[in-house]
């Protein structure tokens, strides 16, 4: 399909990747979007979310129409308005002026740009390409999140990275048995197996770790299930990437020899780690993730207890994560060089790659 | 969807010139700049008047997805301020400078149902409005109204395409557009897109404000150059600086004072913004107001106007203004 395997190549290693607009991303947490507009910046574009009196999520351009004064420092007006904090100009939901307190008639012109909002898995989704293509059905599926037979909570970090950094982070776990020594890392990763698959939808790479001593954080998730339990475990990784940003890890360990790689993981735990990156400029990213358990429901304790567990464990990337940034920019004249274990990341550059080729805008990539 | 109003400018050449209704030509240009041009927009162009650069905007009909080539169509209007003149002299080519696209008149995805009105030459704002509602499979209507079929631009290819979804209205066949009739059939949910002549869309706007439809749900763009009689010759002056000048019919108020030497601010020069407001102190005639600034009952009180767009006539009789030999209107302002 190409004649010049070669740029191919560089290009896919880019070391600051650029991001497709024609793309949903994870704006903010449900949460986070309430009647007080929020502040933030997807995709290089800076936005204001808010909900309608009705709830409904908005996202629009955070700058006025007239002088460009952020919507975000305004105040929200009516059933679904926001009004300038500036000179007073209100808009609607859509982006269309509603009133101009400096003369009697509206001005045609005065709109701001309104941008396709989801609300999905607990996250507000915005698309700030072409909003002709945003099919709603292409939101990553993160059901977990919200699927009652899964329990657990999430953060966001901010980090000082571009976000394929992020991306190339999780489709490698090697990484863990040398970042994470004391928590999910463990001598048996770097020598496993490992098989990558890919397909339209996405990238799934799956490592099996067969009867092997459970690394700290398992042993714990066991004994939470099995008191007192002791013993080696199969543990399994199997990482799903799907367009442009979200990757779901299926993770767990069960007795060994109780069938879990053919599919018998009732003597185990399962975990899914849930992480959604959105690009924010070339060189921060907004690394939104949770962990999601499939046992003890109930418990409050258990969600409050990993969620801070896997906090400090992350801080121990976004610690790497930044320093990588900061190497690149160091030495510009560098290039990456890529291994075995990159084969996970190295699909991930090729999606990413053609979705800017589609847009025109793959020779900005920096 | 964005409002792109930064000006980039570029050359185009132009490869090709059809006439696609009386006195409308359809011209195909090719971009050195391309960017891609959303339904709505409109580009920028430099064209000469009297041998003088001159700057007039024209809706973009067509585009190709990456704007390498843009499609405009040209209506040379009989009061023409020379830019249609100049326009119609375009052979393939011959070069031009011209904006990547500028957006005010953005089409928002997501309503639940769509009117799109076109008024004669207006149908090129608002017939890739159309192409996209049709790939969208959302739930629209073309309305287009002209005075004759000859000079309906398209119209044959726009019902061969959206079927039963065009709702044709020709004037001399008796088959006028009744607006209460348009507007009583939206909903609140309706958003109504507009481009045509200054009646039309006055008529729209009163009648969507009075069945209480939400005013921001419709969307209309003004060149400026549309007015509710012919342009005639009237004369202006500024007493305060001693200034009295003619402005023809084919020249606005506020460009025949820039060309007597008064320096005069503006911004838009096409009636939307109101930088170009002057005080009105005396008038022999009536104001053609051919603005969206003002309201109805400030156009009424004639004690301020629009001088980029509005112009000064002899009588609001429109056969009795075209009488020959009638003295010309005139009209005292200060400027600010």
């Amino acid at each position: 399909m190409t004649t010049t395997p070669t740029v191919r190549t560089s290009s896919t290693t880019a070391k600051t990747m650029n991001f497709p607009l024609n793309a949903w991303y994870a704006a903010a947490w449900d949460r986070e979007v309430t009647r007080k507009p929020l502040a933030v910046r997807v995709a290089d574009t800076p936005l204001v979310l808010y909900r309608t009196e009705d709830g409904k999520p908005v996202a629009l351009a955070d700058a006025c129409w007239h002088r460009l004064a952020p919507l975000s420092m305004g105040v929200l007006i009516g059933k679904d308005g926001i009004r300038c904090p500036y000179h007073g100009i209100v808009y609607n939901s859509a982006g269309r002026c509603v009133a101009m307190p400096a003369q009697e008639v509206l001005n045609p012109s005065a709109t701001v740009p309104s941008y396709p909002v989801v609300e999905r898995h607990r996250f507000i989704w915005v698309w700030v390409g072409d909003p002709r293509k945003a099919d709603r059905e292409t939101i990553p599926d993160m059901h977990q999140m919200h699927d009652p037979a899964w329990a657990g909570d999430g953060e966001t970090i901010n980090l000082e990275c571009n976000y394929q950094l992020v991306l190339d982070n999780l489709m490698d776990l090697t990484h863990e048995e040398f970042l994470h020594t004391s928590s999910i890392g463990g001598d048996d990763i770097s020598s496993s197996e490992f098989v990558v698959t890919h397909d339209e939808d996405g990238v799934t790479l799956t490592r099996w770790m067969i009867d092997i001593p459970p690394v700290p954080f398992m042993k714990a998730q066991m004994r939470n299930q099995y008191p007192g339990f002791e013993g080696n475990v199969d543990r399994w990784q199997i990482i799903h990437y799907q367009f442009p940003s979200t990757i779901c890890i299926d993770v767990g360990v069960a007795k060994t020899g109780t069938g879990a790689p053919e599919g018998d993981r009732s003597q185990g735990i399962n975990g899914y780690v849930m992480n959604t990156i959105t690009p924010v400029t070339a060189s921060t990213a907004n690394y939104h993730w949770a962990w999601m358990r499939n046992y003890a429901l109930d418990s409050q304790l258990l969600t409050t207890q990993i969620r801070d567990g896997i906090r400090n464990v992350f801080t121990e990337d976004t610690g790497m994560l930044q320093a990588q940034q900061k190497a690149i920019e160091a030495n510009p004249e560098y290039e990456f060089y890529n291994l075995n274990i990159d084969a996970g990341g190295m699909w991930i550059r090729r999606f990413i790659e053609r979705a800017l080729e589609a847009e025109g805008r793959l020779k900005t990539a920096g | 969807m964005a409002a792109t109003n930064s000006e980039v400018w570029q050359r185009g050449s132009v490869v090709a010139v059809t006439t696609v209704a009386d006195g409308i030509r359809r011209i195909e240009i090719e971009t050195s700049l391309p960017a891609r041009a959303d339904a709505g927009s409109h580009i920028d162009v430099t064209v000469l008047v009297d041998g003088q650069p001159e700057k007039r905007s024209y809706s973009i009909v067509d585009a190709s997805p990456d704007g390498r080539y843009l499609t405009i169509s040209v209506f040379r209007t009989p009061a023409s301020r020379g830019g249609s003149v100049y326009m119609h002299t375009l052979a393939p080519g011959d070069e031009l400078e011209l904006t990547q696209p500028l957006q005010n008149f953005p089409l928002r995805i997501g309503a639940e149902t769509y009117v799109l009105l076109a008024g004669g030459i207006g149908i090129t704002a608002i017939k890739h409005m159309a192409a996209d509602l049709r790939v969208l499979k959302a739930d629209y209507r073309l309305v287009y109204v002209g005075r004759t079929r000859s000079a309906m631009a398209y119209l044959d290819e726009l019902v061969a395409l959206h079927g039963d979804r065009v709702q044709v209205h020709v004037d001399d066949e008796g088959t006028s557009l009744e607006v209460e009739q348009l507007v009583a059939a939206t909903t609140d949910d309706t958003e109504l897109y507009m481009c045509g002549p200054i009646r039309l869309m006055d008529a729209v706007r009163r009648s969507w404000a009075a069945a209480g439809r939400v005013v921001p749900n419709l969307r209309y763009e003004t060149f400026g150059n549309s007015g509710w009689f012919e342009s005639q010759e009237f004369t202006v002056a500024i007493p305060r600086l001693d200034v009295e000048v003619v402005v023809p019919t084919g020249q606005s108020m506020l460009e025949a004072l820039e060309a007597a030497g008064v320096d005069m601010m503006f911004d838009c020069r096409k009636g939307e913004c109101g930088l170009c407001e002057v005080r009105i102190l005396a008038l022999d005639g009536v104001i053609d107001h051919r603005d969206v600034f003002y309201s109805r009952r400030q156009q009424n009180a004639a004690t301020k106007m629009c001088c980029c767009v509005s112009r000064a006539v002899t009588s609001t009789d429109a056969a009795a203004a075209t009488v020959a030999g009638s003295r010309p209107a005139r009209v005292a302002i200060d400027v600010s």
